[in-house]
């Protein structure tokens, strides 16, 4: 699984956080903040790593 | 066989195996689902799920590649699909740390039936149908929660052949009972000397990586080579019965728990005044887990302005749509392990 960019999205109608977009293995995916969720594991272990961040909502 | 016989066999069954109801653990075994895709090309760069609904292909490091197909047969009585392995670029300089795994995912809480971790645990009885270029490959079955595993060996021929193998129980270590991954059945078809340089292990162990898939050859060692399988069984016990063949629609809702996709264009309905509609969608089954969404826009004019998924279903939200225009779009859901 290649992470390329993951951003933070907030859910239109409650105006929360409530998933991550992100490009996974070149493809635009949007990502639920569930941690049984195997991309958002994925995220999370990349965001770990140096000059990797989620970028927050606007 | 004489009605003493017939007798004998009929009281040796009923010992030894489970009877009646769902035998076969494994989802999709007969290979028959293939939502994603039927043929993938250069395979071997990256993980993931490629064609054949619910099995993972797990790669590292190697230079190998591949395409892997949902194959239609004709030469295996009972089987008309089988996932094949065709090596496209081969890999005869194999680095300590290469692997690739053919592998399946199981929930914790759909194998309790083996009592893993208990003092009454259960054997474990794989099974399946294997033909291709004749080499020797590994079939290891890896406990997740525990972070133990057990390994054998088999033969493939150019022929088809069913192959059984009896894993012992294990009274270490018990399965969690949730939706999260707790077993693999991994089939190792290309290993380094990390995961081959040790002994077996033929009995459950904590996890050894030299002792994972020892003896194990190389499905890369040239683009000749070639791998199909169908027929994945995995029961409890340790008696091999006949492959449980279910309907199209069992397999295919069961595969829907982790991967599901539109058919057809999804539409929203008809915006209101300010060109705002959205789009909603229940599961025709409930997802393991809340999926992740990608959606494809179709739409003549239009776009999406926002989505949000849950185990159930997804809705989907357009702005700056004409007054007789819906949004339109295709959409993948993916719970899987």
């Amino acid at each position: 699984m290649i992470i390329t960019n993951a951003k933070y999205m907030t859910n239109i109608d409650t105006k929360k956080v409530h998933q991550v977009k992100a490009t996974i293995d070149g493809k635009e995916m949007f990502v639920p903040l569930n941690s049984a969720n195997r991309h958002y594991q994925a995220i999370l272990e990349w965001a770990k790593i140096d000059g990797n961040t989620i970028a927050e909502a606007d | 066989m004489t009605k003493a016989a017939e007798l004998a066999k009929m009281g040796e069954v009923l010992t030894n195996s489970q009877i009646g109801g769902r035998r076969n653990i494994v989802i999709n075994g007969a290979m028959n689902v293939a939502q994603r895709s039927t043929s993938v090309t250069g395979i071997g760069a990256a993980n993931g799920y490629f064609t054949v609904d619910r099995i993972k292909l797990f790669q590292s490091g190697t230079a190998g590649r591949l395409t892997m197909s949902q194959a239609a047969i004709t030469d295996l009585g009972g089987f008309s699909k089988a996932m094949k392995f065709d090596v496209t670029t081969a890999d005869s300089s194999i680095a300590a740390g290469e692997l690739f795994q053919i592998g399946t995912l199981f929930e914790g809480q759909d194998i309790q039936g083996f009592k893993k971790g208990h003092s009454d645990a259960e054997g474990f009885t794989v099974s399946f149908y294997v033909k291709g270029t004749a080499k020797t490959y590994s079939v290891e079955l890896f406990d997740a929660d525990n972070t133990r595993h057990v390994t054998q060996t088999f033969n493939v021929t150019t022929s088809w052949n069913r192959i059984v193998l009896n894993f012992p129980a294990d009274t270490t270590g018990k399965f969690d009972s949730d939706n999260a991954l707790s077993l693999y059945i991994l089939i190792w078809v290309h290993a380094g000397s990390t995961y081959t340089g040790g002994t077996a292990a033929t009995s459950w162990a904590a996890n050894n990586n030299a002792n994972r898939a020892v003896g194990c050859g190389s499905l890369f060692s040239s683009t000749d080579n070639e791998l199909f399988i169908t027929g994945l069984q995995l029961e409890v016990g340790s008696q091999a019965t006949p492959f449980e063949h279910r309907s199209f629609g069992e397999e295919l809702a069961l595969c829907q728990r982790y991967f599901q996709k539109s058919i057809q264009n999804a539409t929203t309905s008809y915006p209101s005044s300010g060109g705002y509609a959205r789009g909603m969608y229940l599961f025709p089954v409930q997802m393991r887990a809340d999926p992740t969404g990608a959606y494809t826009d179709a739409s003549a004019g239009g776009s999406s302005i926002g989505n949000s998924t849950n185990q159930d279903g997804y809705y989907n939200t357009y702005g700056s749509l004409s007054a007789s225009e819906a949004g339109q779009f295709s959409w993948t859901m993916d719970a899987e392990l």
